[in-house]
């Protein structure tokens, strides 16, 4: 069962499309979570620059992670930062299995707040608005 | 080993809720009562500094700009500065110390104004601390949180409590110790503007804001604007009043500038200041006898004090657990002013302006015995920066 979520009318804004960030945020019109990683030295970098933080190569290009993980941190947030905003939902820092430490902020959809834990495995959804495909996480089911 | 740096004067203007005044008009208050306070004409400020500037993405989140003083007060300034990409709110005081130390300026007229308070009301609910609200589209690092309702760092900070809470078993009613004494010292602050007894239970009940962290996690936004004057060590003869040393500071940056990559994810960029301010001074952290420590959110606090090293990393909690340590006769009272829980969100001036109070022993009922050093930190998350102080004698 879904949880509420930010609805239609009361979604937050969405992110501006940039030369940097543009894989990242429509990757998942192909299905995919594209995650700038650096050509040379292997390190994954989000959010994405396009020069390489640990080897500063600028032989960074976007690549498809493998769009599973864990719940790093979360809360459960109560509060409608605007109007028409559905409350509680749940954002999460997710950290992706490519690589120890590589987490991005999200929100976790088709999981009850209640059920909620660090250290919950998780795979990457995506859900569509207007241009952006937003990666949200949901529970990976029992193996 | 310390600055060349003083200040010289502090002022402040009103502070409190929907004061139906204008971020001018709260800053004119405090700018001529910290001149008044250091005894100096409007002809010796030579150098002007403030946070964030004038720019304001949002309602009441700055009051008045470095060009908006220096025209409404005549001044004529040989040095200026004003943004938000420093060291946290309290970037503004240590670009000043730079300045008189590298001889740009004698005397720098720092001030914060805030009137978000007012400013929501007249934008009709918009909320300066809400991120991206009225915006088409967002971009830089928010655009990695606000698309996901993470609109507010009430969000952000929560997501560190919840792992400090992981990490270090930290409970909900350690961190509302945090608030409880702040509550009660607030109540010894004549300008705080929350002043009625808090308890644990009340503080327990409260509806949730961002889980782990309810109503009295968070700060209040109130108009009140704070200004000091920062002077070069060898400008002060004659002046009135007693001088504030500004021992050490730091203004560390490492590691990715967002809310969710830094560290084990329990520590913010704090760990980098706290890192580089005990290599600049001989003091020690326990020589510390009074912390002001950034509370926008009662877990900020926490890492506050393990980032400077006043409590080992994890102990947060258990440290400020029932509140005696913290409280104004114990090992080390935190956030005497009620901090901007209680006294009000002046974005780390607040904090500044009562760490000088207590360091010249004018801070009434909640003065801290003997207070000779005074450690004030301003920031959470990429935001960070330090400042230590002592009675000049
Ligand atoms: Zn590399």
């Amino acid at each position: 069962m879904a949880s509420p979520q930010p609805d239609g009318s009361g979604h937050p804004p969405l992110p501006e499309l940039e030369l940097d960030n543009r894989a990242f945020w429509t990757g998942g019109g192909r299905g995919e979570l594209l995650i700038s990683r650096c050509a040379a030295c292997r390190r994954w970098l989000h959010p994405p620059v396009p020069v390489c933080r640990y080897c500063l190569s600028t032989d960074v290009i976007s690549t498809p992670a493998v769009g599973t993980g864990t719940v790093f941190s979360f809360t459960v947030n109560h509060q409608p930062w605007m109007p028409g905003m559905a409350v509680p939902f749940v954002v999460a820092v997710v950290e992706l299995d490519d690589e120890p430490g590589l987490r991005l902020v999200t929100r976790l959809t088709g999981v009850e707040p209640a059920d909620v834990r660090v250290g919950l495995p998780v795979r990457v959804v995506f859900e569509q608005h207007e241009d952006v495909w937003l990666p949200l996480f949901t529970p990976r089911e029992a193996a | 080993m310390t600055t060349g740096a003083v200040i010289t004067g502090v002022g402040q203007s009103a502070v409190g809720r929907r004061l139906g005044r204008s971020g001018m008009s709260l800053t004119a208050e405090a700018v001529l009562a910290a001149l008044a306070d250091a005894g100096l004409d409007r002809a010796d400020v030579d150098g002007v500094s403030t946070w964030p500037g004038a720019h304001s993405p949002a309602p009441g989140f700055s009051g008045a700009g470095v060009f908006d003083v220096v025209d409404a007060f005549g001044l004529n300034v040989r040095w200026f500065s004003g943004g938000s990409e420093t060291a946290g709110q309290l970037g503004a005081v240590m670009n000043a110390v730079a300045a008189v130390e590298a001889g740009l300026a004698r005397h720098v007229l720092v001030f914060r104004t805030v009137w978000e308070s007012t400013a929501t009301t007249l934008a009709q609910g918009r909320r300066a601390s809400v991120v991206g609200s009225g915006a088409a589209r967002v971009n830089g690092w928010t655009s990695y949180l606000v698309p996901f309702g993470a609109m507010s760092a009430a969000t952000w900070a929560a997501l560190y409590a919840t792992r400090h809470m992981h990490d270090f078993k930290t409970t909900r009613e350690q961190l509302g110790w945090l608030a409880v004494i702040q509550r009660q010292y607030a109540g010894l602050n004549p300008k705080a503007v929350y002043t009625d007894p808090l308890t644990l239970d009340e503080y327990l009940a409260a509806r949730p804001i961002a889980e782990p962290l309810g109503l009295y996690d968070c700060d209040v936004p109130v108009d009140g604007s704070t200004a000091f004057i920062v002077s070069r060590a060898d400008a002060t003869s004659g002046l009135n009043a007693p001088g504030v040393r500004i021992e050490a500071l730091s203004s560390a940056l490492g590691g990715r500038p967002d809310w969710f990559s830094y560290g084990d994810g329990s520590e913010m960029m704090a760990t980098e200041v706290g890192r580089d301010l005990w290599t600049r001074t001989d003091l020690r952290p326990s020589d510390v006898d009074c912390a002001q420590l950034y509370d926008g959110f009662t877990i900020f606090t926490l890492m506050w004090l393990e980032a400077l090293g006043l409590v080992p990393r994890g102990e947060s909690g258990p440290f400020v657990e029932g509140g005696t340590r913290i409280d104004v006769g114990g090992d080390l009272p935190v956030n005497t002013s009620g901090g901007q829980l209680s006294a009000g969100r002046l974005h780390g001036f607040g904090h500044l302006h009562e760490a000088c109070l207590q360091l010249r022993s004018e801070a009434g009922h909640r003065q801290v015995f003997a207070a000779e050093v005074a450690v004030v930190a301003a920031g959470g998350g990429p935001l960070a920066g330090a400042l230590l102080l002592t009675r000049e004698r």
